[in-house]
């Protein structure tokens, strides 16, 4: 029997981010702690080079490789690209913040990179293996990022109940695998796919399997019921830390969502649209409802990222190539806003203490004209204001679940979307109606500052003009 | 040359992109924040000319019409246009502006830049609400005007301001959002987003009904009638004079307008079977709120409640017309109310908004809003005077003014209705003059009240400019209306024949 390798083109930016990953790695070991700024440069390059060498390789057409456990797709390329240009925003702006606190270490940006694998792996995996190995590479080294700031108890302790919880999700989804393995006799998702096609839905073993399948990918979405790591977890760590955890990590397990339940398990989307309805709902609802309660900033844009990810799964409730694209497209600008808005909470705190709570940031309209118009513009975006692409994001959800006939999840939708819209209300007065007790300008380095320009003036031209956007999220599902 | 520049979108645009270069030169320079703001205003009027200069009265098509692919995936268009309805609406916009601008100019002076340019920003949103003929673009113009009056109210108001902008934005939000999920339901039926494919729409009486609630949501809190008009006498009487007048000006025009634009062609079955529910509010309004003007104390607040007296008229007027048919059959008779409504929310834009700048320029002098704290201001301030007495004439609808106009042809359309209909909107006419002249009666006339009165200068140059353009704006439309039934005719007769015919 001969032995022919596998492809390797189509894993090219794979390859190179784990590459460099172990570069930095052994570099990282040499550096005193000021030449620190050498890792930096280290992962932005690994990121421009995986961004140049995505572009440079993309395929035509869907290609497989790895014994159809990998693929490459324009799906895959559109969310890697924009995972770059995530995880290269949070670098930028945690390293000030790193360098503040006394932690700037070079594991950081190892497990940064490491993280990154993971999603790119879960992005492009054909088969319940790899999401698996993807899924656990993520989770591993954003366990250990969580727990970075070693020395605070609050991070130790969210960094435990993550680990905790998310090893139960873990263990959840594996014994789904289990069982889809069991009722379709293959682990890869088109021969998934086609075994349901063959054999139909009777199956009971298959749709157990298909249970735990959704509850794991629902914890590690961070919807209701399985939220309870989510507000711990973002109020624990340390923020640039909580920006990794918020924004990346959602492109993938959108990705997730696309692969394993529309690609694979297609067949059997009664089921599943029927868990995910509850979901979406009982997250729009809770997050939005619980989010008015809060008081501190992180904990508050936990819940609202519930709320979010209920709206995003209402995408895939359409049940529609229309509501998958919207859901990709939600997804992505989801996480150009949260960029933006844990970037503006960085640049805050500065040098000094964290901003935990809410009224942290009072006046600062009056300490930082632009940063609170950046934030005025990240939190009306992200309420769903039009002119802003948060609108198009839910607008598109809506109009895919309006026209697969759900009008009252619609209605309910959007009433939620009201309530959800007084506590980023409540952000705009602290920074522009209230005065601020320490007069002092906030300083802002300039490669934050460019990060943060960049985010704010993209919700605003994609609010202008999302088309471009709307077709690439469109021609990536079809 | 000039028909032939993209006339809306400059109108549009131009004030929103000046409104960004004033934000740019930034409040740290404060004159010369307020001379680029002057000049935006100034110039985005002198372009909004042509659109009446160049309209042609006799057609109810829309004109100086755009159309561009915006949003190609959902089939969402970039399309502009007026007619008669929506051009009187925009040049009442750009006018009105300048007044804003004018009015702020000593008075603000904490973050002057970001004040002028939310003024500005929210013009060119306003008026792209009039000018748009694609569902998705009105709505998203509808939606984006919150954010500027929002941060107007919220930073520059009065000590209530948190409360009273976070009302006005959750109220007129809410409102809002069902007419999203209404335009998606009939995009679903449709495949377009047009307004005037929508115009001829076939829908069954219960979406109809359900679709019109869905637009009364939207546009009854915009105008805003009883029972969902609580925010308005809040946000009036904490925000900025500048932030009062364009939201009695122009705001609340929104909502008529949504009406004539939305509800009564897309819905005109359910309008029609539900035209006692509006008609019924309307009257409520009309009464109740009168009585309730009555007995404030508070300027601000008694011409708040005026407004929404005013507005029930505009949606009395709008919704008489089924009542006509049904009686006389007679479209001209019909055509009289919704033409009532229309002058009288361009003659209110008027009013409303001088009676807010009178109150300004009082309580500018004295910081008090309260009517006791006045009386005899006419001694101290005799041209002043001669002002606000003028437009309380007009605001009690006192023939020879705007107010007259409206108001009568609305009762005249009302009377071809139903006889109750007609009195009791007639009641406004006593009421109007009670609440309007006991109010300038205290503040105006009398002994010299205090010590505060005593010491008021009279206005100078720049509010005697800005009160004088407002008079002679009220005069004109009052004593010569054709111009503007001119324009508006050939639009209420396309409408008239349109909601006659049922859609079922």
């Amino acid at each position: 029997m001969n032995f022919v390798p596998p492809d390797f083109t189509p894993a090219a930016p794979e390859i190179f981010v784990l590459a460099m990953a172990c570069v930095t790695l052994l570099i990282d070991a040499f550096l005193r702690d000021e030449q620190r700024h050498i890792t930096h440069r280290l992962c932005q390059g690994t990121l421009a080079g995986a961004l140049l060498l995505t572009l440079a390789t993309g395929p035509a057409a869907s290609v497989f490789t790895f014994h159809g456990h990998f693929v490459r797709d324009a799906l895959g390329d559109l969310l890697k690209l924009s995972l770059y240009l995530a995880v290269g925003a949070v670098l930028l702006l945690s390293r000030d913040y790193l360098k503040a606190r006394g932690i700037h270490r070079g594991e950081y940006y190892v497990l940064g990179l490491f993280g990154l694998l993971g999603m790119m792996v879960m992005i492009s995996a054909a088969s319940l293996l790899s999401v698996y190995l993807g899924l656990e590479l993520l989770s591993l080294s954003l366990y250990a990022l969580v727990a970075f700031d070693r020395d605070s108890q609050q991070s130790s302790e969210a960094a435990m109940k993550y680990f905790v919880l998310g090893a139960l999700a873990s263990g959840m989804l594996l014994y789904g695998i289990s069982m889809v393995y069991g009722a379709s006799g293959s682990l890869q998702l088109e021969a998934v796919a086609r075994a349901l096609a063959a054999r139909g839905m009777q199956d009971l073993v298959l749709v157990f399997g298909v249970a735990f399948l959704v509850v794991g990918l629902a914890f590690k979405f961070g919807a209701v019921p399985f939220h309870m790591w989510l507000p711990d977890v973002y109020q624990g760590a340390p923020t640039s830390v909580t920006l990794y955890v918020a924004s990346a990590p959602k492109l993938a397990a959108t990705a997730l969502v696309v692969r394993v339940l529309v690609e694979g398990l297609g067949g059997v989307a009664a089921d599943w649209q029927q868990m995910l309805l509850v979901l979406a709902v009982l997250s729009i609802g809770a997050g939005n409802l619980i989010a008015i309660a809060q008081t501190n900033i992180k904990r508050m844009l936990a819940y609202s990222t519930i709320s979010h990810v209920g709206f995003l799964l209402l995408g895939f409730v359409a049940g529609t190539p229309e509501g998958y694209s919207a859901a990709v497209f939600y997804a992505i600008t989801y996480v150009l806003m949260t960029v933006g808005t844990f970037g503006v909470i960085i640049a805050v705190g500065g040098k000094g203490a964290e901003i935990d709570d809410i009224t942290d940031l009072k006046g600062l309209n009056d300490r930082s004209p632009w940063l609170a118009f950046v934030m005025l513009v990240l939190m009306m975006s992200t309420a769903g204001i039009p002119f802003l692409v948060g609108f198009y994001a839910k607008f598109a959800v809506l109009k895919a679940v309006v026209e697969a006939g759900f009008v009252g999840l619609a209605i309910f939708a959007v009433v939620m979307s009201v309530i959800g819209a007084f506590y980023y209300l409540r952000v705009v007065k602290v920074m522009y109606f209230d005065k601020p007790e320490d007069r002092s300008p906030v300083s802002v380095a300039l490669d934050v500052q460019t990060v943060l320009g960049a985010s704010g003036l993209g919700v605003m031209l994609l609010g202008i003009y999302p088309t471009a956007l709307m077709a690439l999220c469109a021609a990536a599902l079809r | 040359m000039l028909s032939e520049l993209p006339l809306l979108s400059l109108v549009i645009w131009a004030p929103i992109l000046g409104g960004a270069a004033v934000l740019f030169v930034g409040d740290d320079n404060p004159a010369k924040a307020r001379r680029l703001a002057l000049v935006v205003a100034i110039a985005t009027f002198v372009l909004s000319l042509p659109l009446w200069s160049g309209f042609e009265a006799g057609t109810a098509k829309m004109q100086f019409e755009e159309l561009w692919p915006w949003i190609a995936p959902f089939k969402i268009n970039y399309h502009l246009g007026v007619d008669g309805f929506s051009m009187p609406l925009i040049l009442l916009t750009t006018f009105t502006t300048v007044l804003v601008v004018i009015a702020g100019w000593e008075v603000i002076e904490y973050r002057v830049a970001q004040y002028m340019a939310a003024f500005l920003i929210m013009e060119g949103l306003m008026i792209g609400v009039f000018a748009a003929l694609d569902v998705i673009l009105f709505y998203v113009f509808f939606e984006a005007m919150l954010i500027p009056m929002f941060l107007v109210i919220g930073i520059w108001g009065g000590p209530r301001r948190v409360y009273a902008t976070i009302k006005f934005f959750l109220y007129t939000f809410f409102g809002s959002v069902f007419m999203l999920i209404a335009l998606l339901y009939m995009y679903f039926k449709s495949g377009s987003f047009e307004i005037l494919a929508y115009h001829d729409l076939k829908l069954g009486m219960t979406e109809q009904v359900l679709i019109f609630i869905a637009f009364m949501l939207g546009f009854a809190v915009k105008v805003p009638m009883f029972p969902v008009h609580t925010w308005l006498p809040d946000a009036h009487v904490e925000a900025p004079t500048g932030g009062s007048v364009i939201l009695a000006a122009i705001t609340l025009k929104i909502g008529g307008y949504g009406f004539v634009r939305f509800a009564l062609p897309i819905t005109p079955d359910a309008s029609a079977a539900l035209d006692w529910l509006v008609i019924g509010l309307s009257l409520i309004a009309v009464v109740y709120i009168s009585l309730v003007a009555l007995i404030q104390q508070d300027m601000k607040k008694l011409i708040a409640y005026s407004s929404i007296a005013h507005m029930g008229f505009v949606t009395l007027g709008f919704f008489l017309v089924f009542g006509i048919l049904r009686n006389t059959g007679s479209a001209s008779g019909a055509a009289m109310g919704i033409q009532g409504g229309m002058v009288q929310m361009v003659s209110h834009g008027f009013i409303s908004g001088a009676l807010f700048l009178c109150v300004g320029v009082l309580y500018d002098r004295v910081h008090s809003r309260q009517i006791r704290d006045y009386g005899g201001v006419v001694n101290t301030m005799p041209v002043f005077a001669a002002f606000m007495v003028l437009f309380g004439m007009a605001n009690a609808g006192l023939p020879g003014t705007s107010g007259f106009v409206g108001e009568f042809l609305v009762i005249l359309a009302s009377f071809k209705a139903n006889f109750w209909i007609a009195f009791l909107a007639a009641l406004t006419l006593i009421l109007g003059a009670a609440y309007t002249l006991w109010m300038v009666k205290r503040v105006v006339f009398g002994e010299v009240g205090n010590q505060h009165v005593a010491e008021l200068a009279d206005i100078n140059t720049r509010e005697f400019v800005m009160l004088g353009v407002l008079a002679i704006a009220v005069l004109a439309l009052g004593l010569w209306p054709g111009p503007l039934t001119e324009v508006m005719g050939a639009s209420i007769d396309k409408l008239i024949q349109h909601v006659v015919v049922s859609k079922l």
